[in-house]
């Protein structure tokens, strides 16, 4: 057996289609075009089309909370692997632009295409104002700090029962209509990931990266690097914010659990089964995660052990994440080769 | 010599817990001259680059620069006003290609205010830039070098980088923080002229160094550091003349014997 296995090895090697689609020679053909467009067609239609498909209001209703979710996941995945600062803070994102979208809802009397993309860029500086004393800080340090602020925040608005107090604020109004409200966030979601896949590569994603990868660095070449954390962490939490306003629209509630955990680690979960640092990956992650861990509710509590099970599969076998194994499988072609 | 100094440490001292690692250190560097730090491992150069710069905070002492109280500056504030360094250890931004390494700095707002490299004008494509600069520093333009990952460089190209990254902000002053040492001879043969050239071109010149025949050959001025405190300040054949210096740095040996070695 050893025998055998010393004299092949498996090789892979990029898939002439992958070399040819490099460039500006993609623009050559036909073929090489729709090679390149496949897997983001594959991506909108099929988030576009899926509602159409469910006939189910229930099931309906996932997609959207998935929606949100991919919202949550883009923005941790943006400040865990292009900008180094690893954040459980996704819960408090969400509660302030719910907050947020529902103090302006219900007391300003704005409406849902006001009070949405408002509590996203208010409830962004906010977040950033309040995290600014932690951005010195780094890695897992940054992210128990993170953790802290979701807590902290629920047991304010209940201790001293402002915002409504532990019965939330109530009537809401919902989006105009049922299908905006089915694809607002779907929408959102497209616009946030493609929008994110093109900021990482500018020359001020640049920096950001590099920011994660040195910092110091960074500073010896006259750049602030608190700044830029901050800059990054406005545009994550401005994603997060958005997502919890969204929220709050649909339920036409809003409530302490808008701090829940869940939203702070569902998404690193879907991160994990999706690939870091692919952005496409942990939207990915969610449209598998969200679902099952709904139609793992019939099981009760079991559901958290079945859900573990799954995380820890993916963690022992797919490591890498099922999008960079997609890609790779896309890129290239495997063979074996004799030594 | 009646120029104004260009950088001037007052009486600089750093102390780490109980270690003093610099004792009121002071010293003078005038525009466009080279001037070498040497001394035995240990001895505080490095520290010396750190309390410039503003990465490590003095325990007491002052800096001017330009004329300019930069004490109690941040390292970015230092860095955009036109006092660049080099890490001993390189730090460059390893996922990244050589030349998108510098479209970092290039970003900064120094390099934005200071316009186009070498000649006015805004700032073209940054990319476009990187490549003059990563050409102009010795990265072969036409071969592949330049948009190879920087992981995948070797020391020479890495300690290249970190000049250009210095180059991109257009600075007024370099601390080359050992920027020979790991270098083959003839990679070392290649960057002197670099730096002959860098001060023909009116920057200012701090070197740290441990090669001590190439920087005497590029120096105006030395300064020894042992023990965290300056014995001497002069030219190359001053210093090694002094008695003390051989004490301190190269023990009993000759000099010329080590320097041969070197």
């Amino acid at each position: 057996m050893t025998e055998q296995a010393a004299q092949r090895r498996k090789e892979r090697i990029d898939r002439g289609i992958k070399v040819r689609t490099d460039g500006l020679y993609a623009l050559m053909s036909l073929r090489e075009l729709a090679y390149l467009a496949l897997p983001r067609v594959l991506l909108i239609g099929g988030l576009v089309v899926l509602p159409l498909l469910v006939p189910d209001l229930y099931w309906r209703r996932v997609i959207t909370i998935t929606c949100i979710y991919g919202l949550l996941a883009l923005s941790f995945d943006f400040l865990a692997h292009y900008v180094g600062l690893v954040s459980l803070g996704g819960a408090f994102f969400v509660g302030t632009g719910g907050y947020l979208a529902a103090i302006a809802n219900t007391s300003l009397g704005l409406s849902a295409w006001i009070t949405v993309p408002a509590a996203a860029l208010v409830g962004g500086g906010i977040c950033t104002l309040l995290l600014l004393p932690c951005l010195p800080l780094r890695g897992v340090y940054f992210a128990i700090i993170s953790l802290m602020y979701p807590l902290f925040a629920a047991r304010v608005i209940e201790a001293l029962d402002i915002f409504g107090g532990t019965d939330g604020i109530m009537g809401i109004d919902g989006f105009p209509n049922r299908f905006l409200e089915q694809f607002t966030p779907i929408l959102l979601l497209l616009i946030v990931l493609f929008g994110l896949r093109r900021l990482v590569n500018t020359d001020l994603g640049l920096v950001l990266r590099g920011v994660k990868d040195n910092d110091q660095a960074i500073r010896a070449s006259g750049m602030n690097v608190t700044f830029f954390k901050s800059v990054a962490v406005f545009i994550a939490a401005s994603m997060g914010c958005l997502s919890g306003a969204c929220l709050v629209h649909i339920y036409m509630w809003s409530g302490i659990s808008l701090f829940a955990l869940d939203f702070s680690i569902l998404p690193i979960a879907a991160t994990v089964i999706g690939g870091s640092g692919t952005l496409a990956g942990p939207v990915l992650g969610c449209l598998i995660l969200v679902p099952i861990s709904e139609m793992l509710r019939d099981f009760g509590t079991l559901r958290i052990v079945f859900y573990a099970l799954i995380l820890v599969a993916f963690i022992v076998f797919k490591s890498e994440g099922l999008m960079a194994w997609g890609q790779r499988k896309y890129q290239q072609f495997e063979r074996w080769a004799q030594i | 010599m009646s120029r104004e100094p260009i950088l001037k440490a007052e009486h600089m001292s750093k102390t780490f817990g109980g270690i003093i690692a610099l004792n009121r250190v002071s010293f003078a560097v005038e525009k466009g001259e080279i001037l070498g730090i040497i001394g035995p491992n240990g001895s505080g150069k490095t520290t010396i680059v750190n309390c410039l710069t503003g990465f490590v905070k003095k325990s007491s002492g002052r800096v001017f620069f330009s004329g300019r109280d930069i004490s109690n500056l941040p390292p970015h504030k230092i860095a955009d006003m036109g006092l660049t360094r080099t890490f001993q250890v390189m730090r460059p931004y390893y996922s990244l290609p050589a030349y998108k390494n510098l479209v970092i700095p290039l970003f900064s707002p120094r390099a934005r205010r200071t316009g186009g490299w070498r000649g006015g004008g805004r700032l073209g494509d940054r990319n476009t830039v990187g490549i003059d600069i990563l050409e102009e520093i010795g990265f072969e333009r036409d071969s592949y070098v330049p948009y190879k990952k920087a992981a995948t460089l070797p020391t020479g190209y890495l300690k290249r980088l970190e000049l250009a990254r210095c180059l991109a902000l257009k600075p007024e002053m370099i601390i080359c923080d050992e920027i020979f040492s790991g270098l083959s001879m003839s990679e070392i043969a290649s960057m002197v002229p670099l730096i002959e050239r860098l001060q023909m071109e009116g920057i200012t010149l701090i070197m740290i160094e441990h090669r001590l025949r190439e920087l005497f050959r590029v120096a105006n001025r030395v300064m020894v550091v042992n023990f965290g405190e300056k014995l001497i300040e002069g030219s190359p054949t001053v210093v090694m003349a002094d008695e003390r210096v051989k004490e301190a740095y190269f023990g009993s040996q000759n000099v010329q014997e080590v320097m041969t070695h070197a």
